[in-house]
């Protein structure tokens, strides 16, 4: 393979890893804490990508956006605050970008307003994070203290119920994203320094570079609420002990709506940027990227948010890989993923980055 | 300052506290002796919203039976749980900062920390390392700083000197008595029933589910019938 193809496959699958990371995070990170996989992760995904879809291309309507913004307010408030209580400081950062929001499609834009990109994106992830608080509050908490199964089987309902809402809301027909030009008109760089040849160009968008700078600052920021922040510390407590996490005063299932909070953030982000790259949705596209992104958190060890990117970009890398050096197996694209789940659950089932099992008493 | 007036607890069909009724006045230091099963630990985990019983619990005059955990800390009552439960993976400091999870003010956070480590300097020594790889004693001193840290009126601890030597025993008790002097009301879950009584004010004794005795400390200690059951 010439140098210039490896450069390209190289971007692509960097892009694509960096993709399953994100959404690999919320599966281990719910996991982490309540033993539970959620399978509503990849509609979760579906949902981000759909929203920015209906706030640019298909012109949603203002009061839609109004409404769906004071719904997220009411399930921030409810599950963050309480009603008749004072707020906690960080609590008004998300409340007051909503308000504001919500007074600018209410009032201020016109009505064929489209809103910027970056502005709908912003959006979407705020909607779709309201909106994986709300499945935790209505499907999984009532299911806390019941067997892990029900639970399980709580969340394929979900999975199926979103997608089929998705069917009857937006249409089962693929859509086609337009995306924006200046993050696909592709940049030109040489490797005749490397190669000698004037010929070895290589064309890469702005958009293969961009998605995995946007994931790293992304999983950043995570990892700093994870280990640098009082909820963060909370987190990491209810992983292992729920009952004595509470005894310490924590609001456990506060704790917990947070988790998914983030979670479904970075599944929205994940799924904006994946119909960028891949500019066709439908709703059942959350499907193949989460049941993947679920075998790159086992891969690399569920429960562990470093893990989750490590097997995200190693599954990413593969999957590109195998296809450019063996073009014949194009076609069994898919079915490396599973392969690689059967043998880590046949040779290393606590993954990469899992933790141990044993522990001193 | 805690009242608890006829208290049952079923767990399913096991009816493990029949009907016990125990006042904590402010600023003592009570015990609860009992051999395995008595329904100690069932009566302070029910004291800190753990499990659901029926009777009242008054707490500053006030029934807390019933309310979320979260609540009754904040309320002011900690709870050192039976075999420690020391969070493994998280070091000593943030097991500690986990302990004031429930107060805003850094400075006064920084201070108790300040304050745990002067009381347990071995925990200063550690403070970076993982609280899994600590002894058992030193897990219980962590134990009782970090439910130390959030503050309380009411500290409950749930057997301390569980698995100890001898003079980690000795060691955890004066910590609580110096706990005590500081005005902190002290409720104590124990099996080791002469080391309890000598330091407490009151003490109950518990036996399947119910106070089958109560006296001051020293009372009890000299008491045959208790001489004969619990200090051999």
């Amino acid at each position: 393979m010439s140098l210039e193809m490896f450069t390209q496959h190289l971007f692509n699958a960097l892009a694509l890893g960096a993709l399953y990371g994100l959404i690999a995070i919320g599966y281990t990170m719910v996991y982490g804490i309540l033993r539970l996989i959620n399978f509503a992760h990849g509609d979760i995904f579906m949902l981000g990508a759909y929203l920015v879809f209906f706030t640019t291309i298909a012109f949603m309507p203002a009061w839609v956006a109004a409404l769906l913004l004071g719904l997220t307010l009411l399930a921030f408030y409810s599950t963050f605050v309480g009603f008749g209580k004072k707020p906690p400081m960080w609590f008004w950062i998300p409340m007051a970008f909503s308000i504001c929001m919500t007074g600018f499609y209410a009032f201020v834009a016109p009505m064929d307003f489209t809103p910027p990109w970056v502005l709908a994106a912003a959006f979407a992830i705020v909607v779709t994070s309201a909106i994986g608080i709300t499945v935790d509050r209505v499907a999984y908490r009532p299911l806390r203290n019941a067997p892990r199964i029900s639970a399980l089987i709580s969340a394929i309902g979900v999975s199926f119920f979103i997608e089929s809402a998705a069917v009857v809301v937006f249409s089962g027909l693929p859509r086609p994203v337009r995306q924006p030009d200046i993050l696909v008109q592709p940049i030109i760089f040489s490797l005749e320094s490397i190669t000698g040849n004037a010929e070895s160009l290589v064309r890469v968008t702005p958009l293969a570079i961009i998605v995995p700078i946007i994931s790293v600052v992304l999983i950043l920021g995570l990892l700093w609420v994870i280990y640098r922040t009082k909820p963060g510390l909370a987190m990491r407590a209810i992983s292992k002990d729920i009952e004595t996490t509470r005894l310490m005063g924590v609001s456990v299932n506060k704790v917990i709506a947070l988790t998914f909070g983030l979670g479904s953030a970075l599944a929205a982000a994940a799924g904006i940027m994946w119909s960028l790259r891949y500019p066709q949705i439908f709703p059942y596209m959350g499907m193949m990227p989460g049941l993947k992104a679920f075998i790159a958190a086992v891969f690399g060890g569920i429960g562990s948010v470093q893990g989750a990117m490590i097997g995200g970009l190693m599954l990413g890398f593969m999957e590109i890989f195998i296809v450019a050096f063996f073009p014949e197996l194009s076609g069994y694209r898919d079915a490396f993923a599973f392969i690689l789940l059967i043998i880590i659950l046949l040779w290393k089932p606590t993954g990469l980055m899992g933790e141990k099992l044993k522990e001193k008493i | 300052m805690l009242k608890i007036e006829n208290l049952h607890v079923y767990y399913g069909g096991i009816h493990a506290v029949k009907g016990v009724s125990l006042s904590i006045p402010k600023g003592h230091i009570v015990t609860l002796i009992g051999a395995n099963g008595a329904g100690k630990s069932s009566t302070v985990r029910t004291v800190a919203g753990l499990e659901r019983g029926k009777g009242s619990i008054l707490y500053k005059d006030k029934n807390i039976l019933g309310r979320p955990t979260e609540e009754i800390v904040r309320n002011g009552i900690a709870l050192s749980p039976e075999g420690r439960r020391i969070l493994p993976h998280l070091s000593v400091e943030e097991n500690l900062r986990l302990g004031a999870y429930i107060r805003n003010d850094k400075a006064g956070i920084a201070e108790d920390l300040e304050w745990v480590f002067s009381l347990f300097p071995r925990l200063k020594e550690r403070a970076w390392q993982a609280g899994g790889t600590l002894s058992g004693g030193e897990q219980q001193m962590l134990a009782v700083g970090r439910a130390m840290m959030s503050r309380p009126e009411l500290l409950m601890l749930d057997e301390p000197s569980l698995g100890l030597a001898p003079l980690l025993v000795k060691e955890i008790f004066s910590i609580i008595t110096k706990i005590r002097s500081l005005g902190t009301t002290i409720l104590l879950i124990e099996q080791n029933a002469f080391a309890a009584l000598s330091i407490a004010n009151y003490a109950y004794i518990l036996e399947t589910g119910s106070v089958v005795l109560e006296g001051s400390g020293q009372e009890l200690l000299h008491n045959p019938q208790v001489k004969a059951a619990y200090l051999g």
